[in-house]
């Protein structure tokens, strides 16, 4: 990127079910998808909000690009509430049932279609991964695709030098931080609990009410081939869903009365009579360490 | 506020506190007819703050989108009512079933607010309404003569300006109370009601209701399950799924020991209920407040800049259950009001306002809530009788009634009649039946 030309930066959301209300059907075994609330993917919270505050620093642009169905322009206003400047929306039945590989496909060319329409993204973000498929390999596929350099487990963006076109940022490790700096146009996938989503104020509330979001086919981003798309594009089979048994271990409630230390005293004897071991074990330290 | 502040801030004809029923016909109506409409939830979506599972009136809605059988998630259209009352281990019912109810137009749904007021939500952006959720109001913005002139809300920023303020902000509507529009709650006034949805497969919800297609059952009971407090129960029949719930006057809860959750407990483990829960699982459960106060409750409704629709402005047929198209109903006509002093380029102040009340006056809101203004005082000074006494004696009539083991007919009788005589007397079940007559008229 030149130093004239305004950062722009793409976050790529997606709309899942809130996977704390999903159910499995009790009779048939399959998820309950219908009457589920949706919410945008937590993680990407994290690289909007990031993205937010590289655009605070340096002005530009953010746009949010979300692949689903219709509905999920209400994902996409909730992004412009939060403070995003513009919304795309990739929706076509043909992308129905993508796994990661199709996914990043379809991605990466609305990317490209974003390029010609609002100027190309000095960085790409995403989640870490999506609490619906826990795969986190869509952000590397469109890196891969686009050609970008990329940055995955990043915790926090410490400098973006828009002259120079450098990136510097932390990424989590085993064992420690690393720092690494990059060359843009770079793909970020941003970890979790590294920063707090901010609140848009009434003007960017009632903008994002008014705003159009900008709804795509598979024609409109110039995909031609749609054998690259949906279940037909996506060689992952999902071989078989179940839900975990139950454990067959039980909370155990133990009723208690009287003063604190009658109540700790009717608890302790309460573990012990079920785990004797325990009991042996730490009498014969405290037997010990009484010498 | 300055002028500076004034000169900055966004500008609508009409703002719409809440996206309710009411909310929701309220600016539906002013966007329809080309008005310039905010609408301010604070809720994530429409719906997404209220109970679900509840009975749709179609005429009410019909006056606002005739063709919204179309498009709006309906659940069942009932075809049987059924109205029991009853005691712990007994329920006697009056049941109402009509091949009339499979009409072309159906009359009552049951629905699932948060999909429906969802879907009626979407009409309202169509309409041309710009909608924010997230976003509480906080606090009227009044010029310097007190009258209305805008919101303030919990985004940071100016506050946003019209000239009518439309409150649709439900049943504990802190805008108003804190404004001084309205008195707060009394716990006399109010239910709590508490509610749960349960999953079962269609099928068997078809076949243990006797229903087909869309077919659906609403029960309404009242008797011991509140325990002697004033209340009632019910049970609705959706597609997939059975809404149950149990309200009681707010102060009979804090008079009593019992708990909401205690309450709906039993309830579902009556005899006559738990066959038709067997094997259903728990997909969700939530409480709310009802205005119950009846007619008498009724705040003052508008002002200098402001309107008042829905629950809270009171509106809730307490006897009939019925909100939701009262709400709606008072939401189209204060809308109704707002266009026509809009179109005349009038202002809108509590005179020009009080139209709206004016025209309540000739709809069923008003008409039905005065029928039954003495209600509310009668069951709830009378109701160790009507949810306790009453229902009990019925009970145990019937069983007399029905038990066949030797003792003559006659005999029968007249120990039903003096069960009734014992336990309230001449004097009083006179007393009783007189006043529910009056109350009734
Ligand atoms: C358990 C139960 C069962 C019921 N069953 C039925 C039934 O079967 N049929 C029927 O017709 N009626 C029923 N009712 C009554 C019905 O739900 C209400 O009458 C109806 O919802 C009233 O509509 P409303 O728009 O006035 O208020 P609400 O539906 O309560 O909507 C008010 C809205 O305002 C929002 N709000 C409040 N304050 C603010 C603020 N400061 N800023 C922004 N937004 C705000 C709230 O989030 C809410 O969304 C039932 C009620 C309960 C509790």
């Amino acid at each position: 990127m030149t130093g004239s030309k305004p950062l722009h930066s793409v976050v790529c959301i997606k709309q899942v079910p809130d996977s704390a209300q999903i159910r499995v059907h009790p009779v048939t075994n399959t998820i309950m998808r219908q009457g589920v609330p949706t919410i945008i993917n937590p993680f990407d919270l994290f690289a909007l909000e990031e993205a937010l505050r590289l655009r605070d620093r340096l002005g530009g642009s953010v746009t949010v690009l979300c692949m689903g169905p219709m509905t999920a322009e209400d994902s996409l206003r909730k992004a412009l509430t939060f403070g995003a400047d513009r919304a795309v929306l990739l929706s076509d039945r043909y992308f129905a049932g993508s796994d990661t590989l199709a996914t990043s496909y379809a991605l990466s060319m609305a990317l490209e279609q974003i390029g010609r329409t609002f100027g190309t993204p000095d960085v790409v973000f995403t989640g870490k991964q999506t609490i619906d498929g826990d795969t986190a390999q869509v952000g590397p596929g469109i890196a891969r695709r686009l050609g970008y350099n990329q940055l995955t487990y990043i915790s926090k963006i410490r400098e973006l030098d828009p002259a120079a076109g450098v990136l510097t940022v932390e990424r989590r490790a085993e064992g420690g931080t690393q720092v690494l700096e990059t060359r843009l146009p770079v793909l970020i996938t941003m970890l979790e609990g590294t920063n707090e989503m901010r609140r848009g104020g009434i003007d960017t509330a009632l903008a994002a009410a008014k705003a159009e979001v900008t709804i795509w086919n598979a024609a409109a981003v110039g995909i031609e081939d749609l054998t690259r798309c949906g279940l037909r594009g996506s060689p992952t089979i999902v071989k078989k869903v179940f839900a975990p048994s139950a454990r067959s271990e039980k909370a155990v409630m133990i009723p208690v009365e009287g003063t604190p230390y009658e109540s700790a005293r009717a608890v302790i004897e309460a573990m012990f009579a079920r785990l004797p071991d325990v009991e042996a074990q730490l009498l014969e330290t405290a037997a010990q360490s009484a010498y | 506020m300055s002028e500076t502040e004034q000169d900055a801030s966004p500008r609508f004809d009409a703002i719409v506190v809440g996206a309710g029923p009411s909310g929701n016909a309220a600016a539906y109506v002013m966007a329809r007819e080309g008005l310039n409409v905010l609408q301010i939830e604070r809720g994530e979506y429409s719906g997404s703050k209220n109970v679900q599972g509840a009975i749709l009136y179609a005429d009410a809605l019909e006056k606002i989108i005739p063709e919204f059988r179309d498009e709006a998630p309906l659940e069942r259209h009932v075809i049987e009512q059924r109205i029991w009352t009853m005691d712990d281990r007994s329920h006697t019912g009056v049941h109402y079933r009509s091949d009339d109810f499979n009409e072309e137009k159906p009359n009552r749904y049951t629905i699932l607010r948060a999909q429906f007021d969802k879907w009626f939500n979407s009409r309202v952006r169509d309409a041309g309404a710009t909608v924010l959720f997230e976003t509480t109001v906080t606090e009227l913005v009044r010029d310097l003569s007190g009258k209305v002139i805008g919101v303030r809300t919990d985004r940071s920023g100016n506050p946003i300006m019209a000239p009518v303020v439309v409150l649709a902000e439900g049943v504990n509507g802190l805008v108003g109370q804190r404004s001084g529009l309205r008195e707060e709650l009394k716990p006399d006034t109010v239910a709590l009601a508490v509610k749960e949805m349960h999953f079962l497969p269609r099928e068997v919800i078809e076949a243990r209701f006797n229903l087909q297609g869309n077919e659906g059952v609403v029960i309404e009971a009242m008797g011991t399950i509140t325990k002697g407090m004033t209340g009632t129960g019910f049970l609705y029949t959706n597609e997939e799924s059975i809404s149950i719930g149990i309200g009681c006057i707010v102060e009979d809860f804090v008079d009593s020991a019992e708990t909401p959750y205690g309450l709906l407990e039993a309830f579902k483990n009556h005899p006559s209920i738990k066959p038709l829960l067997a094997g259903s699982e728990i997909k969700e459960y939530a409480a709310h407040l009802i205005p119950e106060g009846g007619y008498r409750a009724i705040p003052q409704l508008y002002g200098d800049g402001w309107l008042v629709v829905g629950d809270a402005g009171q509106f809730v047929n307490a006897v009939h259950r019925e909100g939701s198209n009262l709400a709606m109903t008072t939401g189209r006509i204060a809308a109704e009001t707002v266009v026509m002093l809009t179109r005349k380029r009038e202002a809108m102040s509590a005179a020009n306002l009080a139209a709206f009340a004016r025209r309540l006056e000739e709809t069923f809101v008003m008409k039905d809530l005065r029928k039954y203004k003495g209600i509310p005082n009668l069951l709830h000074g009378g109701k160790a009788q009507f949810f306790g006494t009453y229902p009990r004696l019925i009970s145990q009539a019937m069983q007399t009634w029905f038990r066949v083991d030797g003792v003559d007919k006659k005999t029968k009788e007249n120990a039903i009649a003096r069960s009734f005589r014992e336990a309230r007397g001449w004097r009083g079940m006179i007393g009783d039946t007189f006043r529910l007559v009056r109350a009734w008229r």
